[in-house]
């Protein structure tokens, strides 16, 4: 098998993950309830992740960070959080439904910023005016396109907006640092580009954001208070944390700092490139994004004309054994954007643990199908 | 019968406080150890750092990041 579906789940970890989850499940108690050694360890391991995050992302206190169930979590709780019933809100049409679903239902306001035929953003300065936050990806799940937030949130904070960004698709792969970026809060999956188990994620919010409890319920603190606890990262985690995913996600933020993220992004983008100069030249060929960009995820969307998008995924998972996803990625207007609303798209979305042979038979199955 | 002893407890707002403080003293080589919060205190977090009164006194100076500090016969 060939799994070039990292987009959606990185299933290549690093042993290391692995290996901790087990161990957390032998050992590990339950994380803020005891005083005895099995919950002290969880404790510790969870306290000892949020450092790691910290310092991935450059965040000074990591009492900032909260743990959530993957970046659609984070991202509701940021929606719930930041977003009131006619606020005006900001958002792409790269978006991904885990951020378009949640303001649709809150009553916002919205603008949507378009973006041109390779998916790339077009907007005016003026557009900002008058309006609360701005929800937008790091990168696109379809194109792979890189959003340069730093620019966005420089106009943002002129207009003092809060830019809430969904980085589903860079962690791991892309270097984020939320105070160089001006990022207020960012919202992260655990499962894909970090490697780590499905079932964890983050958000991290910017000292002076006020954040509300998105569920209620046991936090381990003020026991006798009615209310949930209304200090990060408390406030916006209740019940028990899954603390044996978050033992694997400790793993790989290890791993990952051992590796550095520069070479990590260096070696999916060394896949990527190889890929797209192995299949630009194939008959019938259409690549979505901007492919010849400096950076980008290590994400292909493409079709065949004449052979339908699931058909074409189907054989390459039954003929060559190779895992690609078909169709609609979640993210609707990023398709009605790029014309593939009614066609759908195939996406190739690579991991560190990918080889160049891998890349190779890739191309050749793409070849093989446009030629019958 | 357990002999008591008079102990300093210091208190957390919340866990990760807690945590934080228990790391420090393992890297700065401070004695004492988390305890679950003696009944008799109010605070934030279930979680305390027990030290005898003795320790305290020898490291009060260079501990930080509780919230209150007690003391109690254990």
């Amino acid at each position: 098998m060939i799994y070039f579906d990292n987009a959606a789940t990185t299933i290549n970890k690093p042993k290391c993950v692995k290996e901790a989850v087990y161990n957390a499940i032998d050992t590990m108690g339950n994380p803020s309830r005891g005083a005895h050694e099995p919950s002290l360890k969880a404790s510790r391991l969870v306290y000892e992740t949020r450092e790691k995050l910290a310092e991935l992302f450059g965040i000074r206190d990591a009492s900032r960070i909260a743990f959530a169930q993957n970046a659609t979590d984070a991202l509701n709780m940021a929606v719930n959080s930041v977003v009131n019933k006619g606020d005006h809100i900001i958002t792409t049409e790269c978006e991904h439904n885990s951020v378009l679903r949640p303001l649709y239902r809150s009553g916002a306001e919205l603008t949507v910023i378009k973006s041109d035929a390779c998916g790339k953003l077009c907007y005016d300065k003026e557009i900002f005016e008058n309006a609360k936050a701005i929800f937008i990806n790091h990168a696109s799940n379809v194109t792979g396109n890189i959003t340069d937030l730093k620019t966005i949130s420089h106009i943002a904070h002129k207009n003092n907006m809060l830019l809430i960004a969904d980085a589903a698709q860079t962690v791991g792969c892309i270097d984020i640092d939320v105070e160089d970026m001006g990022i207020d809060i960012l919202c992260f999956t655990g499962h894909k580009g970090l490697m780590g188990p499905q079932g964890t994620g983050g958000i991290y919010v910017r000292k002076g954001i006020d954040m509300k409890p998105f569920r209620t319920g046991g936090s381990g603190i003020h026991s006798f208070d009615r209310e949930h606890p209304s200090d990060m990262p408390e406030v916006l985690e209740a019940g028990t944390l899954n603390c044996h995913g978050i033992a694997g996600l400790n793993a790989a933020l290890k791993f990952i700092k051992d590796m550095g993220i520069e070479e990590i992004y260096h070696r999916e983008k060394a896949l990527t490139d190889r890929f797209l100069n192995g299949i630009w030249e194939i008959k019938g060929i259409r690549l979505y994004g901007d492919n010849t960009a400096d950076k980008k995820a290590p994400v292909v969307t493409l079709n065949i004309d004449g052979v339908p998008s699931d058909i074409l995924c189907d054989r390459l998972w039954t003929e060559y054994g190779i895992c690609t996803r078909a169709g609609a990625h979640c993210a609707p207007l990023m398709h009605k954007a790029l014309g593939t609303d009614k066609s759908g798209a195939v996406r190739f979305s690579f991991s560190f643990f990918n080889t160049e042979e891998e890349i190779d038979k890739g191309i050749n199955a793409l070849r093989e199908i446009s030629e019958l | 019968m357990r002999e008591k002893r008079s102990y300093c407890i210091m208190t957390f707002g919340k866990t990760t406080e807690a945590m934080a403080f228990e790391k420090m003293c393992t890297e700065e080589g401070i004695p004492g150890r988390i305890i679950p919060l003696p009944v008799v205190i109010s605070a934030g977090c279930g979680l305390a750092w027990r030290m005898t009164e003795e320790e305290y006194g020898r490291y009060s100076d260079s501990i930080k990041g509780y919230e209150g500090v007690y003391t109690l016969e254990m």
